[in-house]
């Protein structure tokens, strides 16, 4: 069984919520990331969002583009991310990894050397922010017969008949947006979000995470009642920023503590 | 792809197909957040291309508001002094707010009424598709919102301030390489945030379907006009079309209606820069390969790591690392040819051009201009060439005046 389920599977299990965690490779520097991830893990991230940095990354706040940018300025690629993940598994063989970015990237290196070298690294699951599943195909098929997860974005507009189709490509889990909005946005509607989940839980039995604008414990609680997970990005990838001076040991452990009171957060539920 | 039997059996009038893709260009690259949005669009235009009212209303707006239809002229003095085939300005510089962008801008914000939508947001480069945008929002009373490349704000200051006239709010992007393809990503952030109230006014044939098609539909009337001009001034088609080529919407509106006329050649002309053998242009169908960028599959500026890379020409407009999904698919198809002038060439040109006829060309249109120069000579005395003189180069003038070491 692939890790994302094993995981999510053992947290249902024992009523707990996950927490995923998303920091961009390479920022602010490349050897921060490696020892961030093990650090997130140390403190409580169930699994781990690692975004490969892309010149355009549309989706994104201002946080998350400015640890884009930070990223590229030390030219890590999607091939330099797989390389930090195979890292990671030589001491964290547990812990689901799932790469999140943009299509061009992937699509540079090509769906098929993607899917092997990702298997071979270690990576888990692809969500590609740009990329609905009905322009992926190709790229969903290869990723399957890797054994690694398709995750997809469904969105406050998507239509319930439209998410009928997004999670019949779907595995792993499903990716709800919160809000209507780039990353890090500040206005999350706690009651749509719930009302959503409860809908989509009649379509289908995949774990649901909710991402976009969650930023403490409070926030991530309120959406933890009815979510299996909780995502949280802009809040750490802001933090790693402001501490860019710092040796990477400096930054892995103060990002990671940010997580700490989420985790509490999520664990009284 | 590019043998003779693809290109007969082409029907150039069904394409994009039913998911907005031209062969394997084109398409819906977009966070989920915009599916509907889109849908909503492709299935409100559909509806709206076909009625007769919407149609008049368009043509009306064109008449009376633009100016149309624009002349084609023969540049007679010009043609004489280059010595070869007669080359013939389709003058969509005439148009009013000086380029052929306002048939677009006009189109869309039709359809941002029949929407309901009371907001509106545009990118822009060079600052002709913004002005054009603040132009018909101001016309319609709606409110105006124009993302502009920080960078391209200090190039463009007067079109700024033609914008803010207008009452247009324009915000300047300094993330990424603050010009046309960041003030791109910003449009979009902007959008998937307020995607209830806002319509997003594309200027070029790019972005997710369906804009390419359909900005590319409301960009027809140039090659429409310029068919039925042909017939009554040469009397026949022209030999060959020349426009330049940023995101491509001059140049598909001119070229789409002769798609099927076999006997036209089309050369679209992308900014060379520096020149193509210094890495240093805008030439993505010169020198790129096919990759996925603002919502669509097409030939793109990219590294080995499929990092958009920057571009370079003179030309704001032309300063863009993608280009329309249409003219990627119509290169492999071989139905056009794809060609690069670089800065100096352009630059000769606009000065040529202004000398010799008394027309200030954009420095976007004067890279078609150059072209035609050297097509008009290899093709010789008693062919005819069509050039889309796509915008008027009184934007320019600072630009051209401080390669002049002149402070205007």
């Amino acid at each position: 069984m692939n890790r994302i389920t094993q995981c999510l599977q053992t947290l249902k299990e024992s009523n707990r919520k996950a927490l995923v965690t998303y920091i961009v490779n390479g920022d602010p520097v490349p050897q921060a990331t490696l020892k961030t991830m093990h650090a997130l893990v140390e403190k409580g991230a169930d699994i781990i969002e690692l975004g490969v940095p892309f010149s355009d990354p549309m989706a994104e706040g201002p946080s998350i583009q400015r640890g884009h940018e930070r990223a590229l300025e030390h030219k890590t690629s999607l091939r330099n991310t797989l390389e930090v993940v195979r890292a990671f598994r030589e001491t964290d063989s547990k812990t689901p990894v799932v790469l999140m970015g943009y299509t061009n990237p992937v699509e540079r290196m090509g769906a098929e050397t993607f899917a092997t070298l990702a298997k071979d690294a270690g990576v888990d699951g692809l969500l590609t922010v740009d990329l609905p599943p009905e322009e992926a195909p190709n790229l969903i098929e290869r990723l399957k017969s890797a054994e690694l997860e398709n995750i997809f974005l469904l969105a406050p507009t998507t239509s319930d008949e439209r998410a009928e189709k997004v999670i019949s490509m779907a595995s792993g889990f499903l990716y709800y947006v919160s809000l209507k909005g780039v990353t890090g946005a500040g206005h999350l509607n706690v009651d749509e979000v719930n009302a959503r989940i409860s809908r989509l839980r009649e379509q289908t039995s995949l774990p649901i995470c909710v991402g976009f604008g969650i930023k403490d414990g409070e926030s991530a609680k309120s959406v933890g009642q009815k979510a299996d997970g909780v995502v949280v990005g802009s809040v750490l990838v802001s933090k790693m920023g402001d501490l860019a001076d710092q040796p990477a040991d400096v930054i892995a452990e103060q990002t990671a503590e940010l997580i700490s009171p989420i985790r509490a957060a999520l664990d009284e539920l | 792809m590019s043998n003779d039997n693809s290109k007969q059996s082409v029907d150039f009038n069904n394409f994009p197909n039913e998911s907005g893709h031209f062969g394997q260009y084109g398409g819906r690259f977009v966070s989920e957040t915009l599916i509907s949005a889109l849908d909503d669009l492709t299935e409100m235009y559909e509806r709206l291309k076909s009625d007769p009212e919407f149609q008049r209303e368009f043509d009306h707006d064109l008449a009376y508001f633009v100016g149309r239809p624009s002349p084609l002229y023969f540049a007679k003095r010009w043609s004489e002094k280059v010595g070869g085939a007669n080359i013939y300005l389709k003058r969509e510089d005439l148009n009013h707010t000086g380029a052929h962008k306002v048939n677009n801008t006009i189109g869309q914000a039709l359809l941002a009424k029949h929407s309901g939508k009371t907001r509106v947001i545009a990118e822009t480069g060079a600052g002709q598709h913004g002005v054009a945008t603040a132009t018909i929002a101001a016309r319609l009373g709606m409110e105006c919102y124009v993302y502009m490349g920080a960078e391209d704000v200090k190039r463009q200051a007067i079109n700024v301030y033609r914008m803010k006239l207008l009452g247009a709010e324009v915000i300047p992007v300094t993330s990424g390489s603050k010009t046309l393809k960041d003030a791109m990503n910003e449009a979009m952030r902007d959008w998937v945030t307020n995607v209830d109230n806002t319509f997003y006014i594309i200027g070029t044939v790019a972005g997710p379907h369906p804009y390419p098609k359909l900005v590319r539909d409301f960009q027809c009337i140039i090659g429409r006009e310029a068919r039925e001009q042909s017939f009554e001034m040469i009397g026949k088609l022209p030999d060959a079309l020349v426009a330049c080529v940023g995101g491509g919407s001059n140049a598909i509106g001119l070229f789409h209606p002769f798609l099927e006329d076999e006997a036209v050649a089309m050369y679209g002309v992308e900014a060379g820069g520096d020149g193509l053998e210094t890495g240093r242009h805008a030439a993505p169908l010169n020198e790129g390969i096919p990759g996925v960028l603002h919502g669509n599959r097409t030939y793109l500026m990219e590294d080995d790591d499929g990092q958009i890379i920057e571009t370079h020409s003179v030309s704001a407009g032309l300063d863009y690392p993608g280009v329309g999904p249409e003219h990627s698919w119509l290169k492999d198809l071989g139905r056009v040819q794809y060609v690069a002038i670089n800065d100096q060439e352009a630059l000769a040109a606009f000065r040529n051009l202004t000398r010799v006829e008394g027309i200030i060309p954009a420095l976007e249109s004067s890279h078609a201009i150059a072209y035609a120069e050297k097509l008009a000579k290899e093709l010789g005395p008693g062919k005819n060439i069509v050039v889309n003189l796509s915008g008027r180069g009184d934007k320019d003038i600072h630009t051209v005046a401080e390669i002049d070491g002149i402070t205007v």
